[in-house]
This record gives structure tokens, C-alpha cells and sequence, in this order.
């Protein structure tokens, strides 16, 4: 019989408000094998822990049941306390009667009560726990960046720094991400150019960092410390240690009718291209879906003016397989198509632009070179309208909940850049609210307001409409004034909301991360621990968290790096002990669980066995690694004998708990 | 067809390339037919049999029996192909071991369905055109074939052999019936009627656990409700509830691997349509996963050991249940 020790948590109100704590003490003081009981404000303090190790000492404890918070919240904080009183850490259990219980009850007996049930199937688990030893495992010290923005960009060079090396995925031509796109970045209004360019460079002559351009993660296998992936690199069709980035080669193509989608097709491109200037790698890139010569067999022209012999059109995707230790995600986003907005007319008429593509529209290297001109007919647009919130804070279908939290400043960014460039251009904008909370950035929008005039409208546009004359109707309300407003503009600018990369969910799925209902990655901790997923081992970076702007996003990129890097530190991580076995008197032999092993921990092989009447049998059995091994649990459902059984929370133990529930 | 598969099974036993036979026995009477393993030519004379009433699934067997020396010649109707496939896929037979002969199958007849009319002393049964002569103590009885036709053979998922060394008479083709007619009856009903169904139904069981053991599915070494050391061997005996529990535990068991061959249903005494629980499984995995049929070949990754980027969310279950 195991000689248990309760304690009860107050979590000062969070628990005792509504659960009456001194009478689960009590209640669990009567049951089987319980030889102390008591109740303290707060337990995970350090006095706290006190009491429960000099009960651990003083009445000679073999289990330990925490009634407390959540295990993911204290655990690992009692488990070392009890390993400081001599007692194996493994046989502490936490009984959650914060999250599961106080915070969700409102009436106390109700919630006493069910405090006592969740308190019992502790009890009844540390019953038949074992004391545990955990291993150790190595740490590979490289680590993985999936994503080559700003985000990515500076995690790589904050990894690199420290002396680890680090490679990039990226999944387009060239890194840069949306930042390249940018004109100029609020509230300092510095050329977007300027600050990202060198620091591509920096990335690529960095020579701890590796970047695999025109590249996917295929396949994540592996674990914290330890993961293995598999990198797509897609075939260009030009050997990116041959090409030199001289350009010769798109001047010659003959196909110039392909959409550029680094000027989001408001300009075409060849089929052979470098997606701009600053590109980094500098390679050319052929797109098959036009290349000539890839879809009849006939011109092969590019070949024959490259002086380097960098043109291979046989080229085929690459796969490459690399280790890691950490990897962090920084996947980015993308503004959401506006297809469903007809009330916008963002189908129908050229000069209704998003905000990405008036960034295009006045970028020195975009398709006007930087001089703002109306995408139908390139006249000078002498009354525009933005348009705030188009997706963002929207309880329909059509669009996003959240607020995309960029699209204020960069509007009043816009705003004041056309009245700045072009004074003779009036500008409306109309908003929900303008959220303006960063440093500088409320003083950025009132300069818009005050000092260029810039006509901020609290109201939506209800309906835009091309005219045959070329203006467009702009039909919206001014809520404040409560009239209807009707305004002939030139063009309209749509700030389209912002939403993760559409690669990004089945990348969660690869690296079994949590994403929430919008795909945005979810946080270990939404406060403490806001750069760590929950799966350890996996960082985020960037958009791909939540909406962020530039400096949010760096400040993001570096603290991911330092979580990677503290984790790259280390030559070894403790490993989990709570691994699976297989009890091979009653395996069958049938491969279930090294089918589901995300790990690829189990194997397979063919063992004698003395069996009754002295024969011997071979039977087909399953042996668990228990290095590789993480206790995920997937083998031990999946086996149909229950042969497999996780060390830590056996079937027996489960079973136990279940029954000390439905008692 | 019967001396065909006869004088077949004596040709391989005699020039030695088998060195037994699995089939079927004749009884005591002439409906109680059994699973048998046949090592002389005599005894295959004496007593094999194969006709309307052999509607055992004898794959089964050959987990045992491809464990021993010796090559096993088998027989194997179209459904307990899909069987044999699954067991070799699990490992549980040894392929290298097996002579597979497909012969044709069903429909077969059950006999309880001729019992339930009220013809008993059944001395002989003959099909003359779709027209049961049924000759008994007490003179000669009539009834459509079809009326005694086996529940196992009403929605017949295939007449094709899926896996075979040789075959006896033409294959088939995968048959396309309405297998999941009434699973989508119990889906339509409200929980509470569901509920009164499968308690009505499960309150008849008698824990014979005749569907276990016939079950191709339920090959464990030792079986999770006889095994002492897991603490749940006992749990479906605790009361009368728990007990109905047992047949829903084994359908989850048996998920992504029955492939509904209907010998649950077939021998048990008490007439449960406990094929319907299976189809129900196998009903959701084809509509959550896309069509799958276990044991349709022996490499396939099945849906609920797989995984996939197509995979349904786990927020489908939430969605179903408030439906």
C-alpha cells in the first residue's frame, strides 16, 4: 500500500472561491492509503512546496497528489520538489481542479464535489505508479527556419550569430517575403528596401546559414532535439550554383506575357525570371506553366545565351533529408482574396486595388516605377478613397473575427505618402475605428490628419460602382455626422484583411503543432510563453502567430532565436521516461502500432518462445526504442491486445482513474 | 461443384504439395456443417461437403494451422478471401504456407430461417430453380430460396476473389448492394430510440462469446476481456449494462479490420445483428476517410492506423453529435 500525502491549492481565490478546498482535504483524507491531507494558499510558493516536502520527509510518503492547476501550469514544479525530499518525481500526480474545475463552476457544492471525484482518480492512479527514471538524449545543433520573410531572416542571422548553423526554407524563388513588397514602413517611413536588402545579403553570406530557395518541407519526422525533415526543392530549371544572376536570360525569353505575381500581376514578367533586383539567391527561375520551350520542346533560347550552361531543362524536383534540433515556423501571411466582395467591386473595375497593390503601384521598382497612376487607363488619380477593415472584424462568413491590427497605420501610411508626393490629390479614408497603440504610431495617424489633411470618415463604404466615365461612385455613410455620403473617385484602396499562408496548416499537421480556428499557430502560453508552440522543440516567428507589424514581427524573429538557441545550447535534453512497452507474451505481431508511431520508434522481429509441452514457437513481436520513443500513446490505443503500455499512464492506471470517476 | 473441389484437394494431397486441406465436414444432420481439417484422401471422402449450406468462413483457422509444418490447402469462398487478405496484412498467417483455391460462394442458406417457417425434421434440403424441396420426417415442404437466404449473403459486397493461387469456376465482380440500409435507419432514429434499439438487441446476449471466436477480426493471443493482468477482463461482467457494453468494445476493436464477412451475426444463438455495429464503423470510416474495404490486399494503409493531410478533423465528432 502506498503511503499518499494530498494537498489541496487555494490558488489564493482561483480555486477557493469556489471550491470549499479544507472540505476536499478533508474528503480525501479518508481515502485509502491517504496518511496526510491538508490545504494552503498557495502550494506552488515556496512555502507552499515546503509543506509538501516536509510531509514527503516527516510521514514517510510514497505518492504525492497535488490538487491544483493544470499539470502543463505546475508539474514539473512539484515533481522537482519532490525530488528534492528524496521521493522519485514520478510519483507525483496533479489533480486539476482549476482549469477543469473552479474556473468552470459557478455553484460551490457542485464544484466541491467534483474537486473530490478529480482528487480520488489521482489518488487511484498514484496507487499504481512506479517510480521512473528518465535518459537522455542528444541535441542536433542546427536548426530549421521554414519561412524566409523578415521573420525568418532574422531568426536565421540571431541563430547564426551564436554559432549554430541554420538553414532557411523558402518556398518562392527568393527570401524577402512581404517586406520586399513594402514601399516605405510606418511611422519612420524608411524605405522598406533599404532595411531588408542588406539584411537578405547578411543571411546569404552568412556562412552558418544555408537557404534552400524554391523549397517545401515535405515530411517532419523526429523529435525535439532530434527531428529529421525532408526538404522539397522544387526544380527551376537552372543550377543555382552555375546561373549567375546576370539577367540575360529574361531579357531574351521571348514569352514576356506571364503574370508577375511580385508586382501581384499588375505587370507581366518572362518566363525565365528573377523575381526582382535585390533577389536573394540571385538565380533565375523558369515557370513551366509558360516557358516555351518546356511546353513545346522548341527555343531553348535562354540556354543558348547563358554563358554560364546554368539552363538545365531536365531539371527534376530534389529531395534532401537534414537533421535538426529545433526548428522554428515562420510561414507569414497573406491578405485574403477578395472575391466575395462584390459590394467593392474589386472584380470588376482595374482601379480598385488592394493596399498590397498600391504598395506595388508606388514602389520605385513596381510596374509605374513609383509614379502613382491608375492601373486602367495610367492617369494621375486625383481623389482616392481607402476603404478600412475589408475582412478584418467581421462576424460573416466572408470575412476574418480578428482585426488584422496592421491596416490602420499603413493606410495613414499611404494616406500621408500620396498627399505628401501629390498635393493636389484629395484622399478619404474610411474607418470602423482607427487602432493606433504602438510607439509613435497614434502620433503617425494624427500627422496624417492634421498636417496633411487627410479626411478620415468614421463609416463603411456600402457600395462602390464603375461609371462609364471612369470615376467611381463610392456610396458610403459618415456615421458621425449621419449622412450619406456619395464621392467621385479616381481609385479606391481596399484593406484587405491578413491571413496565414495556406501552407501553413499542413505544416502544423507535420510538426503536430496546435493552430487555432483562423490557422494561426497557437502559443505554448498566450503571455508567458509566446514564442514556444506547444510541442517542444518548435518556435514561432512572425505572422504566422497572429497579425503583426514589422517591428513586432523582428522583436518576435529574436526572441524565437533565443528560445532555439537556449535549446541548441544544450549537448543533451532529459528525455521523457514515460515511454511505451510492449508485452511480448500477448503482442500479436500484427505492425498496428509501428504503422501509427510518429516516431518510427517500434520494429518488428521474429523471437523464439518456450511455449507449454517444451516447444518452441517463433512468434513476430514488437520491441520499443525507448530513446526514440516520446509516450505519445498512439501504440498503446492501436493495439487491439493491449500488449502496448505507456510507462506513466498504463492502461491499468487509466482504467483506475476511470473507475475512482464513476464511482 | 462439390467433386470438383473434391477431386481437386485429393490430386495436391496426393502428389504432396499440401499436406492438409481445410474445408468443411458434414454433421449429424444434414444442416449442421463444420469447419474441419482434412490429412488423408479418405477422410475427404468420407465427409467433405460443399454446398448451399456451407457458409462458414474458414480463414480463420489458418492462423493456427499455418503455424505447424506443412503446407494447407485452403478453399475459400469470395468473402473469406477479403479475410484471408486482412490476416496475412496483420501478420497472422503465414502466406508461404497457404494454398489458396477460390471457389464461388453464396448465397447460402440459413437454416433457422426454414426452422422459423415451421418445417422441422429436415431430413434433406435441395434448390430446384430458386425453389427450397425440403424433405423431413414428415413428409416434403416447399419454400422460396430466397426466403431462407442467410443474412450474411443478403447484401453480398462481393463475387470476387481477392486473393488466390488457383481458382475453381469463374471469378465475380465486386457487387454494389445496399449494404448500409439499415445502419442508415438506425442513424435516422432519435438517440433515445437508437439507445432502446441496441438495448433490446444486446439484452438477449448471453456472453456464449460465439461471435468472438468466430470473429477473423479477433485473433489476439489473449483477449483483452480474458486477460486478468489489464483490470478490464472483468469490467463487462460487473452488470447487465456494462455487459451490452462488451459487443460495442469489440466492434471498436475490430474497426478498420472487420471486413465485414457477417459471421458475428451468422452464429450467434441469439439472433443480435451485431453485423450492423461493424457497419455502422465501417460506414463513418468510408464517409470520414473515403472509401476503404478492409482486407481488400495486404498492402493498403488502413484510414484508422494512417494518417493523411486529407484526414477529417477530430472537431468532426463534435459536429456529428450535434447533429
Amino acid at each position: 500500500m502506498q503511503r499518499i500525502g494530498v494537498f489541496v491549492c487555494h490558488c489564493g481565490t482561483n480555486i477557493a472561491a469556489t471550491v470549499d478546498v479544507k472540505a476536499v482535504a478533508e474528503a480525501l483524507g479518508h481515502e485509502a492509503g491517504v496518511v496526510i491531507s491538508q490545504d494552503y494558499q498557495y502550494m506552488c510558493s515556496e512555502s507552499g512546496q515546503n509543506l509538501v516536502k516536509d510531509a514527503i520527509k516527516e510521514h514517510n510518503l510514497s505518492g504525492v497528489v497535488i490538487c491544483s492547476c493544470s499539470p502543463r501550469m505546475h508539474e514539473n514544479t512539484f515533481r522537482k520538489a519532490a525530488a528534492a525530499a528524496g521521493l522519485n518525481p514520478y510519483m507525483v500526480e496533479i489533480a486539476n481542479i482549476r482549469e477543469q474545475c473552479s474556473w468552470i463552476h459557478k455553484d460551490i457544492a457542485t464544484a466541491t464535489e467534483k474537486a473530490v471525484i478529480l482528487g480520488r482518480a489521482a489518488i487511484a492512479k498514484v496507487h499504481l505508479n512506479a517510480p521512473l527514471t528518465a535518459g537522455e538524449s542528444p541535441v542536433v545543433k542546427r536548426a530549421l527556419v521554414i519561412g524566409g520573410g523578415i521573420a525568418g531572416i532574422q531568426t536565421a542571422l540571431d541563430i547564426a550569430e551564436a554559432g549554430f548553423d541554420v538553414d532557411i526554407v523558402e518556398k518562392s524563388p527568393t527570401i524577402g517575403g512581404k517586406m520586399a513588397q513594402i514601399d516605405k514602413t510606418f511611422p519612420t517611413l524608411d524605405c522598406a528596401a533599404c532595411i531588408l536588402t542588406p539584411k537578405m545579403v547578411e543571411a546569404s553570406q552568412n556562412e552558418k546559414i544555408h537557404i534552400h530557395s524554391y523549397s517545401e518541407v515535405s515530411d517532419v519526422k523526429g523529435f525535439v532535439g532530434n527531428f529529421s525533415v525532408t526538404i522539397k526543392k522544387k526544380a527551376r530549371f537552372v543550377d543555382e550554383l552555375k546561373c549567375t544572376g546576370c539577367g540575360l536570360c529574361t531579357e531574351k525569353c521571348p514569352m514576356k506575357k506571364v503574370p508577375n505575381d511580385f508586382n501581384l500581376g499588375l505587370d507581366n514578367k518572362t518566363a525565365i525570371y528573377i523575381p526582382f533586383a535585390q533577389a536573394v539567391p540571385k538565380v533565375a527561375t523558369i515557370d513551366p506553366e509558360y516557358c516555351i520551350m518546356k511546353k513545346t520542346g522548341k527555343c531553348g533560347l535562354c540556354s543558348k545565351v547563358c554563358s554560364a550552361g546554368a539552363i538545365d531543362y531536365n531539371q527534376e524536383d530534389k529531395f534532401v533529408e537534414e537533421k535538426y534540433g529545433a526548428i522554428v515556423v515562420a510561414t507569414g501571411f497573406n491578405p485574403i482574396k477578395l472575391d466575395k466582395y462584390d459590394e467593392f467591386a474589386y472584380n470588376q473595375c482595374a482601379d480598385v486595388v488592394t493596399s498590397l497593390e498600391l504598395e506595388r503601384l508606388m514602389n520605385a521598382a513596381g510596374p509605374n516605377g513609383g509614379t502613382l497612376l491608375r492601373p486602367s487607363d495610367k492617369t494621375h488619380p486625383h481623389k482616392i478613397v481607402f476603404v478600412q477593415c475589408v475582412g478584418s472584424r467581421c462576424d460573416d462568413s466572408k470575412g476574418k473575427p480578428y482585426c488584422s491590427k496592421i491596416c490602420c497605420m499603413y493606410t495613414a501610411k499611404h494616406a500621408m505618402l500620396i498627399r505628401e508626393k501629390y498635393p493636389d490629390t484629395e484622399v478619404y479614408v474610411f474607418y470602423i475605428d482607427v487602432r493606433t497603440p504602438g510607439k509613435n504610431f497614434d502620433e503617425f495617424y494624427r500627422r496624417a490628419v492634421e498636417q496633411y489633411n487627410v479626411h478620415y470618415i468614421k463609416g463603411m463604404v456600402g457600395k462602390v460602382t464603375p461609371k462609364a466615365d471612369g470615376k467611381i461612385d463610392v456610396q458610403a455613410s459618415d456615421l458621425l455626422s449621419n449622412e450619406q455620403l456619395h464621392i467621385d473617385a479616381d481609385m479606391v484602396v481596399l484593406a484587405a484583411a491578413i491571413e496565414p499562408d495556406k501552407t501553413a496548416r499542413p505544416l502544423a499537421t507535420m510538426l503536430t503543432t496546435q493552430m487555432d480556428t483562423n490557422d494561426f499557430f497557437t502559443e505554448a502560453h498566450p503571455k508567458l510563453r509566446p514564442v514556444e508552440s506547444a510541442t517542444a522543440g518548435i518556435f514561432l516567428s512572425g505572422a504566422c502567430q497572429g497579425p503583426k507589424d514589422i517591428p513586432e514581427t523582428v522583436a518576435q524573429a529574436s526572441a524565437a532565436a533565443a528560445k532555439a538557441i537556449g535549446l541548441l545550447c544544450k549537448n543533451s535534453i532529459t528525455c521523457n521516461p514515460c515511454v511505451a512497452h510492449a508485452d511480448e507474451l500477448m503482442c500479436n505481431g500484427c505492425s498496428s502500432c509501428e504503422k501509427v508511431c510518429p516516431y518510427g520508434a517500434i520494429t518488428y522481429q521474429d523471437k523464439e518462445f518456450r511455449m507449454p509441452n517444451r516447444t518452441i514457437a517463433v512468434r513476430r513481436v514488437a520491441s520499443v526504442n525507448p530513446a526514440v520513443c516520446q509516450g505519445c500513446g498512439a501504440c498503446t490505443v492501436a493495439c487491439p491486445s493491449g500488449a502496448m503500455d505507456l510507462n506513466g499512464f498504463s492502461n491499468k492506471q487509466i482504467m483506475a482513474e476511470v473507475d475512482a470517476i464513476c464511482k | 461443384m462439390q467433386e470438383a473441389i473434391i477431386k481437386r484437394a485429393k490430386e495436391l494431397l496426393a502428389d504432396g504439395s499440401v499436406n492438409r486441406v481445410i474445408g468443411w465436414k458434414k454433421g449429424e444432420f444434414v444442416y449442421d456443417i463444420t469447419p474441419a481439417v482434412f490429412e488423408t484422401a479418405e477422410e475427404i471422402d468420407a465427409d467433405f461437403v460443399y454446398n448451399e449450406l456451407t457458409s462458414a468462413n474458414v480463414s480463420k483457422y489458418l492462423v493456427k494451422e499455418t503455424k505447424k509444418d506443412g503446407k494447407v490447402l485452403v478453399f475459400l469462398k469470395p468473402c473469406d478471401t477479403y479475410s484471408f487478405n486482412q490476416l496475412t496484412k496483420e501478420h497472422r498467417i503465414n502466406r508461404e504456407n497457404v494454398y489458396v483455391i477460390g471457389i464461388p460462394g453464396g448465397p447460402k442458406l440459413d437454416v433457422e430461417k426454414i426452422k422459423a417457417k415451421g418445417i422441422t425434421g429436415i431430413l434433406n434440403i435441395t434448390n430446384d430453380n430458386g425453389t427450397l424441396k425440403i424433405e423431413t420426417l414428415y413428409g416434403e415442404e416447399t419454400m422460396p430460396f430466397a426466403d431462407a437466404v442467410s443474412t450474411k449473403c443478403e447484401n453480398c459486397k462481393s463475387k470476387k476473389h481477392v486473393v488466390f493461387d488457383e481458382l475453381i469456376g469463374e471469378d465475380g465482380d465486386i457487387t454494389d448492394t445496399n449494404r448500409f440500409e439499415m445502419v442508415e435507419k438506425l442513424e435516422n432514429m432519435t438517440s433515445q430510440e437508437r439507445f432502446d434499439f441496441w438495448r433490446d438487441q444486446l439484452s438477449k446476449c448471453i456472453r456464449c462469446n460465439a461471435c468472438r471466436n468466430i470473429c477473423p477480426a479477433c485473433t489476439c493471443e489473449k483477449c483483452v476481456f480474458d486477460n486478468p493482468d489489464l483490470g478490464t477482463d472483468n469490467k463487462a461482467a460487473a452488470d447487465s449494462f456494462e455487459e451490452n457494453m462488451f459487443h460495442i468494445i469489440r466492434a471498436f476493436h475490430v474497426a478498420g479490420r472487420c471486413t465485414d464477412c457477417g459471421e458475428c451475426s451468422r452464429v450467434c444463438p441469439q439472433n443480435i445483428p451485431l453485423h450492423l455495429l461493424n457497419r455502422k464503423f465501417i460506414k463513418d470510416i468510408n464517409s470520414l476517410y473515403g472509401e476503404y474495404q478492409a482486407g481488400e490486399d495486404t498492402t493498403s494503409r488502413a484510414p484508422l492506423t494512417d494518417y493523411t493531410f486529407d484526414d477529417c478533423e477530430a472537431s468532426i465528432v463534435h459536429e456529428r453529435g450535434a447533429e
